[in-house]
């Protein structure tokens, strides 16, 4: 849907504009390497493509004149980023790092192409000799997200804007709906698929659309403050950072947040390239291994409510914990998850069911 | 599926809000095609009024001094385009396009400090008594000045390119302009001000978005509404009454589509995402079977050589 025209011509002229610089390039020594990164928003969306660009810029200055970095913002998911990504490589690009889920196919082909390019896409499962993988567990953020809102909603519908109907997502979803029930069993959740990353007057009609239909709670998958917005102008809605801190929306409505921390994977991944260590990897990290932070919790939530979603966060970090824990039934109440077992990676990575309770289907 | 929790009056409302920013847009842009020039530059206008509503109502704290200063940002921008193709002649559609461009990015370069902040609120005017009847009250009654301004608009260009000697220059000038040269019209001068009243429209439209509608600065906040709203001029067969239905036809199903998947309709949400653009193409296409055509001179340079 956000496919526009714009940003296929921005695609193609950025394209050009890397293929003009990229021709007095490759006879550079080697003891600077160009860093690429490749962004699906503009680079302050104030949310997931931000962080990926602050992160980025961190792990350039950690290796100042080692690291050339270049970037392109707004590159559309699909086969236009597989013309952005070859001119990054073709420009002399040593690793590029590409920064959405919708990247991973592109990602894969000029993987091929250039064997000697290294390459780390983000929140995929594909990988090759010389293409990495790299992915957060936010679902244990969203269970933190979950309990908040089963919390403290008082309609007991809980509004969740997704964006495209991937593992990612639905995993996210499942993770906050588990929770929100568990301390809430009268709990609803009504779910809108916006089909976009970052358009934000389509997320604010969402977020709109969700609190004239009761949601007091609302919980986003798509990266930009909109929804935070349109929540404080309604009043009493609570939501929660997504990506980024989001901390100008604290404490009213923001009570929370997921916040990515790129930056030590990404000086650790350069480090490998420029030691000539670099190997495929497959990186799944969360809250214990710092990958996953959780916003400060803010003053709208009362303290022993607070202090319990702190706890929660310490034992998901510690390991005590796992957010998908049995007994759990799938939405067609077939048998998941027995008694105390906890889900193994594969499943988590592949998820494609929603878990019992929730209403409505998965688009195919 | 529970249909109940959608109120009819708050979504027709929503569906005027939505509206507004391709309506006033698309007018704008209707003015400049009627006048026999093709501006793909939209978007990038639209993005730039945005900013410069949003910069200056931050600044100064006032709505109103904020849309006025996105018309003239508009404006301004569209002189870029009126230079390049009315005096040095350059292709419409590459500067259009080039246009675009160079909106995105002077937005962002503009926009960087204005990342947070929340601009002041554009009042939402409530009308003694209209504003308190059932239903219309809400639906027709309750919104801000903007969203009557813009019906406002779609009426004075109906009006004025129906009705009066300047839309009879103006529809000269974009049907043939060569016999309104030959008239003495001056064709140049005309288009000039048509491209700055659509740029004007734009910023307007844009600014809508960035004010009302999400109330805060991204980068690509515009994300792709100028682009319909060029198209919605194409589809509308360059007629204002078919704009505005259009406008409200886009904005109103996209408006539905995010309530009815809120209130768990079985329909899948691709198909519900597609609707907006599929309904409003399906429904202006048929309406123009008629024998509605594109201004004669649409997208061709003049010179007064020629």
């Amino acid at each position: 849907m956000n496919l526009t025209k714009r940003k296929l011509l921005t695609g193609a002229a950025t394209a050009l504009g890397l293929a003009a610089a990229g021709l007095g390039a490759p006879a550079l020594a080697q003891d600077k390497i160009k860093v690429g990164f490749v962004y699906v928003g503009p680079k302050n969306d104030g949310g997931w493509s931000q962080h990926h660009h602050e992160a980025a810029v961190e792990m350039a200055n950690h290796y100042g004149d080692k690291v050339e970095l270049i970037e392109q913002e707004s590159v559309p998911e699909g086969a236009d980023a597989e013309r952005a990504l070859t001119q990054m490589a073709l420009s002399g690009a040593s690793i590029i790092f590409t920064t959405s889920f919708g990247y991973m196919d592109p990602t894969l082909n000029v993987a091929k192409k250039f064997p000697n390019v290294k390459f780390e896409h983000a929140a995929g499962y594909k990988t090759a000799p010389n293409m990495g993988v790299y992915s957060a567990r936010f679902y244990e953020g969203r269970a933190i997200q979950g309990y908040l809102a089963g919390k403290m909603t008082k309609s007991n519908t809980i509004g969740y804007i997704a964006s495209y109907p991937i593992p990612e997502v639905i995993r996210g979803i499942n993770s906050a709906y588990i929770h929100a029930k568990k301390v809430n069993p009268e709990v609803k959740f009504k779910i809108i698929w916006a089909y976009t990353w970052f358009d934000p007057a389509k997320e604010a009609d969402a977020a709109k659309a969700l609190i004239e239909q009761g949601c007091d709670v609302i919980l986003q998958h798509t990266d930009s403050t909109a929804p935070q917005a349109a929540a404080q102008k309604a009043g009493n809605v609570y939501t929660f950072g997504q990506a980024a801190d989001m901390a100008e929306f604290a404490p009213m409505p923001r009570i929370s947040s997921i916040i990515d921390v790129w930056a030590p994977y990404y000086v650790a991944r350069v480090g490998a390239v420029l030691d000539g260590s670099w190997e495929s990897d497959n990186t799944w990290d969360g809250i214990g291994a710092g990958m996953v932070g959780i916003g400060e919790i803010s003053s709208a939530v009362p303290a022993d409510v607070k202090a319990e979603a702190e706890k929660m966060r310490d034992d998901i970090a510690s390991g005590a914990y796992h957010p998908f824990t049995g007994p759990l039934k799938k939405q067609d109440g077939s048998d998941w998850l027995a008694d105390g077992e906890v889900a193994d990676d594969g499943t988590l990575a592949g998820m494609t069911f929603y878990v019992e309770g929730i209403e409505g289907d998965i688009p195919q | 599926m529970d249909f109940s929790a959608i109120n009819p009056a708050i979504l027709l409302a929503s569906l005027i809000v939505a509206a507004t920013p391709i309506l006033i847009a698309a007018t704008g842009e209707l003015v400049v095609e009627r006048a026999g020039v093709l501006n793909l530059g939209v978007e990038g206008m639209m993005i730039v009024g945005a900013i410069c509503g949003f910069a200056v109502t931050i600044e100064t704290g006032s709505p109103a001094l904020g849309f006025l200063a996105a018309a003239l940002g508009g404006a301004l921008l569209s002189l870029l385009f009126a230079f390049l193709t009315q005096f040095a002649l350059a292709n419409q559609v590459a500067s259009g396009l080039a246009l675009t461009l160079f909106g995105m990015g002077l937005s962002a370069l503009m926009g960087q400090n204005y990342v947070g902040p929340k601009p002041a609120p554009t009042p939402e005017l409530h009308i003694p008594l209209l504003s308190d009847i059932p239903f219309l009250g809400r639906v027709v009654f309750s919104h801000d000045l903007m969203v009557y301004l813009g019906l406002a608009l779609v009426a004075a260009v109906w009006a004025t390119l129906k009705f009066t000697r300047l839309g009879l220059i103006l529809r000269a000038v974009g049907e043939n302009h060569d016999a309104a040269h030959a008239l003495g019209y001056k064709v140049v001068r005309v288009r000039v001000a048509a491209i700055m009243f659509g740029g004007a429209c734009a910023g307007l439209g844009g600014a809508y978005i960035s004010l009302v509608r999400v109330q805060q600065w991204v980068d690509g906040i515009t994300a792709g509404q100028g682009w319909i709203a060029l198209a919605l001029v194409v589809f509308a067969s360059w007629k204002p009454g078919r704009v505005l239905l259009g406008a409200w036809l886009f904005g109103g199903v996209d408006v539905l589509q995010l309530n009815l998947q809120a209130a768990g309709l079985a329909i899948p949400p691709q198909y519900l995402s597609m609707s907006p653009y599929l309904i409003t193409i399906v429904v202006l296409v048929i309406m123009s079977a008629d024998r509605s055509r594109a201004p004669g001179a649409l997208g061709r340079i003049f010179h007064a050589s020629g």
